[in-house]
């Protein structure tokens, strides 16, 4: 039962919602509609088990004085005084004025955006290290880089504006973001389509088990 | 050691200094590259311009701070063209990371709109947990979805919100998205299900996979990237940040391009001296 | 250069310059921001859930249905539902999440399961038909044009496309050795195939660099007042 139900419930609920696409009957279109208003209570709920997660593995962590222990200590305040004066805060806790809005516009918001900005220096240094042609189609792959990056950006109209109009590296960028890139990307598309629907069908037949997790 | 054996040498953090220089520099004293406005950014515009008036617009706007410099300033553009042209706004967010950030680019705009009240001409109904489910479950009912705003009072009482029952409500859906739920989403499931017309601005890293929508009609325009954006702000005779950022977007592109042949020409001075 | 002396912005951008350190070498200011942003952002994604989500889509009509009303005041009773008001009925999601936190609790751990069957069951549900209208149906479909255009240009570029597309296809069909004919064809969908991630790499650099651009245009303009 603790595997065969939740099967089960995956299967019912899958191919109801795969029939309600097509029946628009409110026989069909409510329950269906119940379970989406369901669905996204329930994620709520498990981002605030992720929170309780967190918790439970760091305060863990902390206890067997595991290392950099000491940073998990602040890891731990940080979550614990930004869930405790949000709950105090209430409903409009983001409202501008608000201590949570702070730490969400000084805190959260420059961090966010400070460890996404790293990737900039390291793609440079990748490239300079990593990126090596050594086939036919690493040099396709590097042309297209090269012609698509220089073509993207106002400098590479520039380089090339002594060329006829459809040379310069801008009209080039363009036809191959248009064409050749286009027809590929179609390809992935339609095969990723095909290969979503398979794993679908799967799931629903319950040949798919590994959402189930362990044992028992 | 020769040249291209210094090359090979190099500790990486020279490369990360000459980036960060490379961008730093044309930031303070920009050199103003000339930008030419692309077919995807035309399309972007004439959606919005080709809207009938008093029409209500529903505004996807799904990122975080790891977005802003290339969706915050779609969505400023974005928002002040479409109350310019009197159109209603609904907002939405998808992305846990976003609402905070989306409310300051929405608050930001509607300064310079004194005429524009909020509940009136524009709502922020903010952050809702379940990607592909909100947006199947908007298509019943936005108020369903969303029985807050932002601010959390209930949105029922809003005027705007009395306009707005489900998708039919709405003409256009302008998608800003970073990624996942985003785009790709509102077009698998509402553009195509509920027959909405869809324009996008999306981050680069995301844009390519989106031109085959743009072909087959499913997008009526395509906002890629800080260019994207750049070149929306040209098409609006505006100048915001990703105008701005635009000299420092081609020092880097060009500064990465040198690492790929300058890279490759150390490995081929490499296999060309076997003994060392 | 006028320095702003508003003291969250001064917090965000030594913030930012703890975390731009790494690129030298890890070290403690860097330690110390990432795991402030951690304890930060797991804080703010939970209490976000439950204010924006939880609370008014669970929480508030529950209570509104023990007293019997709802969101359509013409009916009364905590059972008298109808699309888009569902009163008492939100207990079950209320207690399949709850169920969700079993999961921390070993023996009874497997009672999640029925919360992850009903999220996997509607996701299924919705993606699947997503995929095959929206990817799959309209992107044939739109595949399906006139490779004669009637102008020498685009009727080469229409070509190339279906060419191009026919032969990536193919490059993804494993249940057959890639020989012959079908080796020639998937060949020729690798080559499209690398051109497009060459495209997505020079897009990728792009994007990479905007963010770069964003932190240094906050602190130079936000901060610094330089700009």
């Amino acid at each position: 039962m603790k595997r065969e139900l939740p099967l089960f419930m995956t299967a019912v609920i899958g191919l109801f919602m795969i029939v309600s696409f097509f029946v628009p009957h409110q026989w069909v279109s409510v329950p269906a509609d119940f379970l989406q208003a369901s669905a996204i209570i329930v994620v709520a709920f498990g981002y605030v088990l992720g929170g309780a997660n967190v918790l439970r593995v760091n305060l863990d962590a902390i206890g067997k004085r595991e290392r950099d222990w000491p940073y998990k200590v602040v890891l731990l305040v940080s979550l614990i005084a930004t869930v405790a004066i949000g709950a105090v805060e209430g409903r409009g806790f983001l409202n501008p004025g608000m201590k949570s809005r702070w730490i969400y516009d000084q805190l959260y918001a420059p961090m966010s955006a400070t460890m996404f900005a790293l990737l900039a220096f390291f793609i440079a240094s990748a490239a300079f290290r990593a990126f090596r042609i050594r086939t036919v189609e690493a040099a396709l792959l590097a042309v297209a880089a090269l012609l698509v990056m220089l073509g993207r950006v106002p400098v590479g109209n520039l380089m090339t504006g002594f060329l006829p109009e459809w040379a310069q590296l801008g009209s080039v960028q363009d036809w191959i973001m248009n064409w050749p890139q286009n027809a590929a990307k179609r390809a992935i598309l339609i095969g990723a389509a095909l290969g979503v629907m398979a794993t679908g069908l799967r799931v629903i037949l319950g040949i798919e088990r590994s959402f189930l997790g362990g044992e028992d | 050691m020769g040249f291209w054996g210094f090359l090979e040498g190099l500790d990486r953090r020279w490369i990360f200094l000459t980036m960060g220089i490379l961008v730093l520099v044309p930031l303070i004293w920009p050199i103003a590259l000339p930008l030419m406005v692309t077919p995807p950014v035309r399309g972007f515009v004439e959606a919005i311009d080709a809207l009938p008036e008093g029409s209500t617009v529903l505004m996807a706007c799904d990122y975080d701070p790891g977005a802003i410099p290339e969706l915050v300033p779609m969505t400023r553009t974005a928002f002040r063209h479409l109350l310019e042209r009197d159109m209603k706004v609904v907002v939405t967010v998808l992305w846990n990371g976003g609402p905070g950030l989306v409310d300051g680019v929405l608050h930001e705009v509607a300064q310079e709109f004194p005429d524009k009240a909020y509940g009136v001409d524009y709502i922020n109904l903010g952050y809702k947990s379940g990607n592909e489910a909100v947006m199947v479950l908007m298509g019943q009912g936005v108020a369903n979805a969303f029985p807050r705003d932002y601010r959390g009072q209930d949105s029922r009482t809003y005027p705007i919100m009395q306009r707005v029952s489900d998708y039919s409500s709405f003409p256009l859906l302008v998608s800003l998205s970073a990624g996942y739920p985003g785009t790709k989403e509102w077009v698998q499931q509402v553009n195509t299900r509920f027959n909405l017309p869809m324009v996008a601005g999306v981050t680069a890293v995301s844009a390519p996979e989106y031109y085959p929508y743009l072909q087959s009609g499913q997008l009526g325009g395509l906002l890629g990237g800080m260019a994207g954006a750049a070149e929306y702000e040209k098409a609006r005779n505006e100048a915001d940040s990703a105008t701005k950022g635009m000299d420092a977007q081609s020092l880097g592109h060009l500064f990465v391009a040198l690492c790929i042949i300058l890279g490759n020409l150390v490995q081929w001075s490499r296999s060309r001296r076997p003994g060392e | 250069m006028n320095m702003t002396t508003d003291l969250g912005i001064w917090v965000s951008a030594l913030l930012t310059l703890f975390i731009f350190s790494f690129v030298y070498k890890d070290n403690p200011f860097y330690k110390f921001a990432e795991h402030l942003f951690v304890g930060v952002s797991a804080g703010y994604w939970t209490i976000l859930n439950f204010w924006t989500v939880i609370y008014p889509n669970l929480w508030e009509p529950l209570q509104l249905a023990f007293r019997g009303q709802g969101v359509n005041g013409d009916r009364a009773g905590m059972w008298a539902a109808e699309q888009g008001d569902y009163r008492a009925f939100l207990i079950l999601p209320g207690v399949l999440g709850l169920l969700l936190f079993t999961r921390l609790f070993g023996k009874i751990g497997w009672m999640s399961r029925l919360s992850l069957a009903m999220i996997i069951g509607v996701y299924v549900g919705i993606k699947t038909t997503g995929f095959a209208q929206g990817d799959f149906v309209e992107q044939v479909r739109a595949s399906l044009q006139p490779l004669w255009t009637g102008s020498l240009g685009s009727s080469f570029n229409a070509i190339l496309f279906t060419v191009g597309l026919i032969c990536s296809l193919l490059f993804f069909f494993f249940s057959r050795e890639h020989k012959g004919a079908l080796g020639v064809a998937s060949k020729v969908g690798i080559y499209f195939l690398m051109v497009g991630f060459g495209a997505g790499y020079g897009y990728t650099v792009m994007s990479r660099i905007s963010l770069l651009i964003g932190r240094f245009q906050f602190l130079l303009h936000d901060w610094l007042g330089i700009t």
